[in-house]
């Protein structure tokens, strides 16, 4: 017999689900202790973040919320090992990638509060792309992304996220497709949190691991413990090397679960077992950092509750700044429309301003 | 000064554009070495490189997002679709992203991008080869959406679309592509994207139209003056947004209007122009504006499908019809 193709999927993974090393050598960044402090900072302040959205949704002061609960170690693994001149793609839960890059808790309450001025970064690169609901299409913003730079000679990467779900998309095929037949600089996520909305993984595909897709493609495929930041971090920080020097693209897949439900609007218990939901609070990223810096002597009790004061702190000054914020007013519909407004939109325009003036 | 035709025009937009701004990029299936099926990015490779002319894997969708992404990154990609009947699948990332990118980040990401794509019947071509579906486009805010009808206004428009900083659907009527030749200067010259082209002055009705219908609206034009009957021709060539004041203007002073495309007629754009002219120019109308148009069926496949497209005769009669209404 002949093999035409051969292939395996590395599976990694640096701590057990109770903060232990599995026994493999530590990444460099993972021996600067203080960087993991910092890294462990930012994943409970987003789900400070992420708790306190929920909040402001059930008491009516937000719109519909998809939460990140589960997902903190995926979401800041990926943003902490990217560079700033990089371009991040998201779907529309990856807050811990964006807060790491600069985005403001406020410009997510004003997204999902329905004010288009959420989408705007004050901080965050600018040349980040919004959130993107329909599904998977930022996969191929990515690629084009990776492109530009590939066409600019630009040591610049894209990296886009996407879910178990979205990886069913020909968008996200299609973009893995290009990378690898042009070589570009593309590192496309798949935060595989088991479940799109009431679908489980496993009606997804009928493939072992979902990293094994970017084969196909030409890619470099590695299945990481999404719990697990060392390891998610770890294959970032190859994939984004091996993509800056022209090695090509690559997928990973970070193993993760959705702790809560898809949205505010939807309700998880009507398609998934209470033991599921249970077992997979066992493999909760947040406390499984904790417990390896205790070991360390990094973290204890009281700094805990000294940073979950300081995130409280935090985020209702992002409350305050969001609830403060006015309304646009309704002529904001027509004025970035066009990079000028169309001589056939003015009479539009002027009627909808007559509407806010009577209001 | 070489006479070209419509084709030849678009390939001289590109060139011209490309070598005065680099951060034109020309991407779709088969326009590098072979130069596009119709040839309208013929040459373009060898001299720009194949990373400025790029063949694309075979998806649209893929050469649609790619494209919102050059854009927002810097780029101005021109993207071909082969044909307008394959466009269905680039339709998500126009509509959802390209469109509207601009507005929902506030101005923070743009997209100046243009689609080019070959558009309508009329060259018996197989099956999903003829589509005319721009009234899919034109009711999508964000977006501009231009149809060139002669080789020189194919010119210019195009260089006015690739230099737009929004983004722009270019339909080709490829039924002219190839049907005459005129002079057209390289002189990087662009036509404004903002204004109808009056064709022919005219003072009893107004031929309103786009694209190739141009054609048999000029030819319709002289047949009528023969009747005596004195014929406006406008061609629209920006459908969105649209210049409706060369419209109203024409038609106040004519009194009478016949509307021709060849995409099917119900909620066809000829509709939208109609009831423009019922709410803003209805006392001026002295009779029922008329549309001409393909009818609410597929294009057939091509020994019917010049039966399918507006012919000359059907034009003439539509406006002896508002002539004889009063």
């Amino acid at each position: 017999m002949s093999i035409a193709a051969k292939f395996e999927i590395e599976y990694l993974q640096y701590l057990d689900q109770d903060g232990k090393e599995v026994g493999k050598e530590l990444p460099e960044f993972a021996k600067d202790l203080d960087h993991m402090v910092e890294l462990y900072k930012l994943m409970v302040s987003t789900r400070v973040f992420d708790a306190k959205s929920i909040a402001l949704q059930r008491t009516g002061k937000l719109g519909t919320y998809a939460s990140c609960l589960g997902h903190e170690a995926a979401h800041v693994g990926i943003g902490s090992a990217m560079r700033r001149e990089d371009s991040l793609a998201v779907s529309y839960r990856e807050y811990g990638a964006q807060l790491y890059r600069g985005v403001k808790p406020r410009e997510v309450y004003m997204y999902w509060g329905g004010d288009e001025r959420g989408n705007d970064f004050a901080d965050a690169p600018k040349h980040d792309f919004a959130w993107c609901v329909p599904i998977a299409t930022q996969c191929l913003h990515a690629a084009g992304s990776a492109l530009a730079f590939k066409i600019r000679k630009e040591p610049r990467v894209a990296v886009c996220t996407i879910g178990d779900g979205g990886s069913s998309k020909g968008d996200f095929y299609g973009a893995i497709n290009i990378a690898g037949a042009q070589n570009l600089p593309l590192v496309a996520v798949i935060v595989n949190n088991q479940w799109a909305i009431s679908v489980p993984r496993r009606i997804q595909s009928g493939a072992n691991t979902l990293a094994q897709k970017g084969l196909a493609a030409g890619l470099f495929c590695i299945q990481v413990d999404g719990n697990d930041i060392i390891a998610v971090r770890k294959a970032m920080e190859d994939a984004l090397e091996r993509a800056r020097s022209g090695q090509g693209g690559s997928v990973i897949e970070a193993v993760t679960y959705r702790l809560g439900d898809h949205t505010t609007a939807d309700d998880a218990r009507r398609y998934r077992g209470e033991q599921e939901v249970k077992d997979a609070w066992d493999r909760d990223p947040v406390p499984r950092l904790r417990k390896w810096l205790e070991a360390k002597g990094k973290w204890d009790e009281a700094k805990e509750e000294a940073w979950k004061a300081e995130c409280d702190d935090w985020m209702d000054k992002e409350v305050d700044a969001y609830l403060e914020t006015k309304t646009q007013p309704a002529t904001a519909m027509f004025d970035y429309l066009y990079a000028e407004l169309p001589a056939d939109l003015v009479a539009q325009r002027d009627f909808v301003a007559s509407l806010d003036r009577q209001s | 000064m070489a006479q070209i035709t419509l084709i030849e025009a678009v390939t001289q937009a590109l060139a011209y554009e490309m070598a005065h701004d680099e951060s034109v990029v020309v991407l779709g299936e088969d326009v590098g070495v072979n130069g596009g099926v119709f040839r309208a990015t013929q040459g373009l490779q060898e001299k720009f490189g194949e990373w400025r002319v790029l063949d694309t894997p075979l998806d649209e969708t893929t050469i649609a997002g790619v494209t919102v992404g050059l854009a927002v990154q810097g780029m101005k990609p021109v993207a071909e679709a082969q044909f307008e009947g394959f466009i269905y699948p680039m339709m998500e990332q126009i509509a959802c992203h390209a469109a509207r990118l601009r507005n929902r980040t506030r101005g923070r990401m743009t997209v100046p991008a243009v689609w080019r794509a070959p558009w309508g019947g009329g060259i018996r071509a197989p099956e999903h080869h003829s589509e005319a579906n721009e009234h899919l486009f034109t009711n999508i805010p964000g977006l501009r959406v231009v149809m060139p009808s002669s080789p020189a206004r194919a010119y210019g428009l195009l260089l006015a679309a690739i230099r737009d900083p929004d983004p722009v659907m270019f339909f080709e009527p490829k039924r002219i592509y190839r049907q005459y030749k005129e002079e057209v200067p390289d002189d990087g010259e662009a036509l404004p994207l903002d204004v109808c082209f009056v064709l022919r002055d005219g003072t009893d009705v107004t031929l309103v139209t786009w694209g190739a219908q141009v054609k048999e609206c000029l030819e319709a034009a002289d047949e009528l003056a023969q009747k005596g009957i004195s014929a406006e021709v406008i061609d629209v060539a920006t459908l969105t947004p649209l210049d409706f004041d060369t419209i109203a203007e024409s038609v106040t002073k004519t009194g009478r209007c016949v509307i021709v495309h060849e995409a099917p007629k119900t909620a066809g754009y000829g509709a939208e122009i109609a009831a423009r002219l019922s709410e803003e120019c209805l006392y001026s109308l002295l009779a029922p504006v008329e549309r001409v148009t393909g009818f609410d069926t597929h294009i057939p496949l091509f020994r019917l499908e010049m039966k399918y497209l507006p012919s000359v005769e059907r034009i003439v009669e539509a406006a002896q019809r508002t002539l004889a209404a009063s």
